[in-house]
């Protein structure tokens, strides 16, 4: 038998929570490998057994595209500020399709977890952050859609597009945070896997989609700058089509993802160790 | 000596109705707090809450093999939850000096579109392996679970029982300073369960620290040398192993010679009841060593299933099996396709065989094949009493399991 050396201090002290305690990073760190395995678990078995594949990835947003243009192009056609409406309308629906596909997985995916969270430990966070991240591939996808469509109606990008890794940063913070927090609440309340595409649906009308946010009245506008979606979409056109920046919505928006996504995390610790108790 | 888990005044309250109406709608908690004030002055103590374990306190040696034995519902399997940090303790502490791998049901995460070999990784980071301990004992966990060939088919295609022997490779591999097991030894056929068994005895004997709580009393005296036993969600009684299973196997079980239960439609079979009868179908829980031990069961199926067994087996209160047989033991036709719906059977053990004194009877309702349990209940207790056995008749309790009367033939051969 090996002689056994224990550390002085205990590696691991389980108590009750106590009313602060909060998400271990430590802990998150220590179990990065586990991310990594579940997000290419979600990226492998997605379209497993499709007859498209991934190329699902591609056709929700390309569809969409197709029957905005029909309704609102004509519409469109002076706010979406000489870019075609196809262009226009496709550089918002690539972020917004993995915006609502991540919160959608990942609020889902605790309870699609179950039989992981009852039988092992580990930091339960990891289970909508890889829910969200394997949407990442798909995202991807879409961009070389958005690309050749870009090609074909000669809408040449700047160096503006160098700003693109950190819008795509803040949309995947804030469908963490959103995701995260639908995620806790689904585990007690599964109203949430009903009122989650409801929510989707009303959202995509105010997150400047379809339509620029200029197009909305000068004294309603505001009110858009509460929807983080709005302004981050806003700035992927930008970057993407050489359009000048709204500083200050996309400011706001970083300010609400950070808020929500502490919000978010918070919540998610103080319910998580009970978890295994009521899902 | 230092121990390596310490517990410290551990218990787990559940509210009842929490774990049996697991989730609530937003709705009920809007009524709920509309009535807590109410509830508030009424206040009549926590008579709505059950402690599904209370006040436990132990500590574990390192190397120590720990054996938790105890019926169901007796807190077992929440105090591995506990340990496994899956749920959290109530009150009290508990500290552990050192990585702990958990091992409560075996292919937790195995993904059914995912090859054997991705299912490897996958399965084994879940249960807290590095890629680069996964890939060094990736050989070694193939060869262990016998499904070479077909690595790289996704595992909905295996046979259940190939299934459970990749799952049980990639668990055996952990190594871990504490290793909690939870009754996972009960899968496959034979050989895999013994190949099981010598693992689990390889691990204990490799200075790793392991918790091993189990139904199987030859498995726990085999693995162990201490244990805790637990009721009603206290210990009562923690020593040696072999004290301890005596003391599980004869504390507060009462003579009980028919055993009724509910229905439960969510497994594919399960058992109705089981009684212990005489010649004119009356329940008893003594028989007399010249009379025969007839057993009669009810069953259900609830969708038909091919390949599965109803068995029974006998313990004498050491632990020790007596005996173990089947239904399609005599009747192997049995192991085809049984339709849906509600069966009895009886089975009798001869007269003139065992040996006086108690046994348990335990019923196994299982997949003959895959080793997949539907039922499995510790039953009747029943009492085989001294109507003038061989032995008796000159004073003594012979030793051993069975007191058979047997013919001897004896013929002078040479003067």
């Amino acid at each position: 038998m090996e002689s056994v050396r224990l550390p002085a201090e205990p590696l691991v002290v389980i108590q009750p929570t106590s009313r602060w305690s909060l998400v271990s990073f430590k802990d998150i760190w220590a179990y990065r490998e586990l991310l990594f395995f579940l997000t290419w678990r979600d990226v492998k078995v997605r379209y497993k057994q499709t007859a498209l594949g991934a190329a699902w990835a591609i056709l929700q947003p390309l569809f969409m595209m197709i029957i905005f243009t029909i309704f609102f192009g004509r519409i469109a056609g002076v706010a979406s500020a000489g870019i075609p409406y196809p262009v226009f309308a496709l550089g918002g629906l690539v972020p917004w399709t993995f915006f609502s596909n991540a919160i959608t997985a990942s609020g889902n995916s605790l309870v699609g977890s179950a039989n992981l969270i009852t039988k092992v430990y580990f930091p339960r966070l990891i289970v909508p952050a890889a829910a969200m991240l394997a949407g990442l591939v798909d995202f991807l996808l879409a961009f070389v859609l958005l690309g050749v469509l870009m090609l074909y109606y000669h809408v040449v990008p700047t160096i503006q597009i160098l700003f693109l890794p950190v819008l795509v940063l803040l949309t995947a913070l804030f469908s963490l945070g959103v995701g995260t927090w639908f995620a806790a609440l689904n585990v007690k309340y599964r109203d949430v896997r009903f009122a989650l595409p409801f929510l989707i649906q009303l959202w995509l009308f105010v997150s400047s989609v379809i339509l620029p946010s200029s197009a909305i009245p000068q004294k309603w506008r505001w009110l858009l700058l509460l929807n983080p979606m709005s302004g981050i979409i806003e700035g992927y056109r930008s970057a993407l089509f050489g359009l000048p920046f709204d500083w200050p919505a996309l400011g706001i928006a970083s300010g609400l993802t950070i808020l929500t996504l502490v919000y978010a995390i918070y919540t998610f610790g103080r319910v998580e160790r009970s978890f295994a108790d009521i899902i | 000596m230092q121990p390596i888990i310490r517990v410290q005044g551990v218990g787990k309250r559940y509210h009842l109705g929490g774990p049996a109406a697991p989730y609530s709608t937003l709705r009920e908690t809007i009524m709920e707090m509309a009535r807590k004030p109410v509830r508030a002055l009424r206040k009549n103590g926590d008579n709505s809450t059950l402690w599904a374990l209370r006040d436990l306190d132990f500590e574990v040696s390192p190397g120590e093999v720990l054996g938790i034995i105890g019926r169901n519902g007796a807190g077992k399997s929440t105090l591995l939850k506990i340990l496994s940090r899956i749920t959290e303790p109530t009150v009290g502490r508990v500290e552990l000096f050192g990585r702990v791998a958990s091992l409560l049901e075996v292919g937790t995460g195995f993904h059914p579109e995912l090859t054997g070999r991705e299912n490897i990784y996958l399965n084994g980071s879940i249960l807290g392996m590095s890629r680069k301990e996964i890939e060094r004992k990736f050989d070694e966990i193939v060869e262990f679970s016998e499904v070479e060939k077909f690595l790289d088919t996704p595992v909905k295609r295996y046979s259940s029982g190939m299934y459970v022997r990749l799952a049980f490779a990639v668990a055996a591999h952990l190594q871990p300073e504490i290793l909690i097991v939870d009754e996972v030894l009960a899968v496959g056929d034979y050989a895999f369960q013994q190949k099981c068994l010598n693992k689990m005895q390889d691990v204990s004997t490799s200075g790793r620290t392991v918790l091993f709580v189990s139904h199987n009393m030859g498995a726990v005296s085999r693995l162990t040398q201490r244990c805790i036993v637990l009721e009603q969600g206290r210990i009562v009684a923690s020593g040696p192993t072999a004290s301890a299973i005596q003391l599980y196997m004869t504390s507060g079980l009462m003579q009980r010679a028919e055993l009724i239960k509910n229905t439960s439609p969510d497994k594919a079979m399960n058992l109705r009841r089981i009684a212990l009868v005489d010649d004119q179908g009356e329940v008893r829980s003594e028989v007399p060593y010249d009379d025969r031990l007839r057993f009669v069961l009810d069953y259900e199926v609830n969708q038909p299933v091919t390949g599965t067994s109803v068995g029974i087996a006998l313990y004498t209160v050491d632990g020790t099996c007596a005996m173990v047989t089947g239904d399609f033991d005599s009747h192997p036709e049995l192991l085809g396709m049984r339709e849906s719906g509600r069966y009895q059977t009886t089975v009798e053990i001869p007269p003139c065989w065992l040996n006086t004194g108690r046994y348990i009877v335990t019923v196994s309702i299982a997949n003959a094949s895959s080793g997949v349990i539907y039922d499995h209940v510790e039953a009747i207790v029943l009492e085989v009493v001294d109507t003038g056995t061989p032995g008796s008749r000159h004073g003594v309790r012979r030793k051993g399991v069975l007191q058979p009367l047997l013919d001897w033939t004896t013929r002078q051969v040479s003067k």
